[in-house]
């Protein structure tokens, strides 16, 4: 379910954030509580209790006293900044990497992509 | 409530074998622990006087203050599972054992228990002594768990027990901790399985302690470095390698210690892959007969 490259507290904070991002947990709503999550993932409450920690720290989330995890009113604007930044870094130089290593000229790519943008605007 | 379990240079000797060899340990209560050792290392002896079935040579075991052995009012609250759940007669039926536990055990959940012993179908009016291995194993766990005690120790109990049963056992264990937290302790040879239901991890070897830590902390301070051998190796100087492996030009060493973030930026940025170590491989290393470390 996990892949065994990052602490599995950390995975479950990135699931959280994605859903966050894609709109499935909209703000305002009610995250799953951290015993939901230890027995789907089959793990120790404790370990489930880090991954909102950190997400608590980040802003994302916050706590209602005896209810609850909810969404923090502009997460998602934060996820979607934090994300932006990092867009170049972590999604566009890889592929560049890639496409040298392969042997597609950046000249290829471009086109291609101003293809799917003639495609997206029509 | 077990608050604390402070165990304090245990040493256990038979004959002169020394099981326990000055084990000083100190656990706190609510938690779900993992003991892993190897063969022969003191697990079951070390386990035995937590739960005052053995008096230690010297050194003591005292829980929320109170030393554990033949103290009633203590080990009443502490349930031992031995391997092969061997808690009664063999001539004796299950269901008696489930009448014996409901007299023993102040906490006894009979309902729970008959719900475990049909979710693992162990049949209640088999005699125990005609019962598979992994039936007596799965009786132990009923045992164990519909006890309810404020500490619960498992040591090993999983023998001959299939997949899918080892797997209801992990999910009854962690459901019924958080319904009822309490303190548990679960000795396991399958670290890999288990790994994920503790919240702290003990190691030991030859009797005495190597590491207590809790999962995520004792995760971080295993990373696999892994790269051209010329720059794995420039980067790993200085630092403890618990094990290294070569395949062509790629070398893979296994560090033990923190990096910091600065670090592994600059083992990436030497173009290096960092990977955390699963437990499993920092318990080998950890505990590596000496002859074979370099």
């Amino acid at each position: 379910m996990f892949d065994d490259r990052s602490p599995i507290y950390r995975q479950i904070a990135e699931q959280i954030k994605q859903a966050i991002l894609t709109g499935d947990l909209q703000e305002e709503e009610q995250v799953m509580s951290t015993n939901q999550y230890a027995a789907f993932y089959r793990i120790n409450p404790a370990t489930a209790a880090k991954a909102f920690q950190e997400l608590v720290d980040e802003g994302l989330l916050y706590k209602r006293r005896g209810i609850g995890m909810f969404v923090s009113p502009g997460a998602r604007e934060r996820l979607r900044s934090q994300r932006r930044e990092r867009f170049f870094a972590d999604v566009v130089e890889p592929m560049v990497a890639e496409a040298r290593a392969i042997g597609i000229p950046l000249r290829e790519v471009i086109q291609w992509l101003e293809q799917r943008e003639d495609e997206e605007e029509r | 409530m077990i608050e604390r379990i402070d165990i304090d240079r245990l040493t256990l000797r038979y004959g002169d074998v020394t099981a326990l060899d000055g084990l000083s340990l100190s656990l706190e209560g609510g938690k779900i622990y993992g003991l892993l050792g190897r063969n022969g290392s003191g697990k079951t002896s070390l386990l035995s006087v937590i739960a005052a079935f053995r008096k230690p040579t010297s050194g003591d075991v005292r829980i929320n203050g109170q030393p554990v052995f033949e103290n009633q009012a203590i080990t009443s609250q502490i349930a031992f599972i031995r391997e092969s759940g061997d808690t009664v007669e063999d001539t004796e039926k299950v269901e008696s054992a489930m009448r014996y536990a409901a007299y023993l055990r102040p906490n006894w959940d009979a309902e729970y228990a008959a719900r475990l012993l049909e979710r693992f179908e162990v049949p209640t009016k088999a005699r125990i002594g005609s019962l598979s291995r992994g039936k007596r194993s799965a009786l132990g766990i009923v045992l164990g768990l519909a006890a309810r005690a404020p500490l619960t120790i498992f040591d090993e109990t999983y023998l001959g027990m299939d997949a899918p049963s080892r797997y209801a056992f992990y999910d009854e264990l962690l459901n019924d901790y958080m319904a009822h937290p309490r303190t548990f302790i679960i000795s396991t040879h399958l670290i890999e399985e288990v790994s994920r239901l503790f919240e702290n991890v003990v190691i030991i070897d030859r009797g005495r302690l190597v590491v207590h830590d809790d999962v995520e902390t004792l995760l971080n301070r295993g990373t696999a470095v892994t790269g051209p051998a010329d720059v794995v190796d420039r980067f790993v100087n200085g630092y403890t390698v618990i094990g290294t492996r070569q395949l062509g030009r790629t070398k893979s060493a296994m560090v033990y210690g923190h990096l910091d973030p600065e670090q592994r930026a600059e083992a990436r940025a030497a173009g290096l892959d960092l990977e955390p170590l699963a437990l499993q491989d920092l318990f080998v290393h950890l505990t590596e007969p000496r002859g074979d470390q370099s």
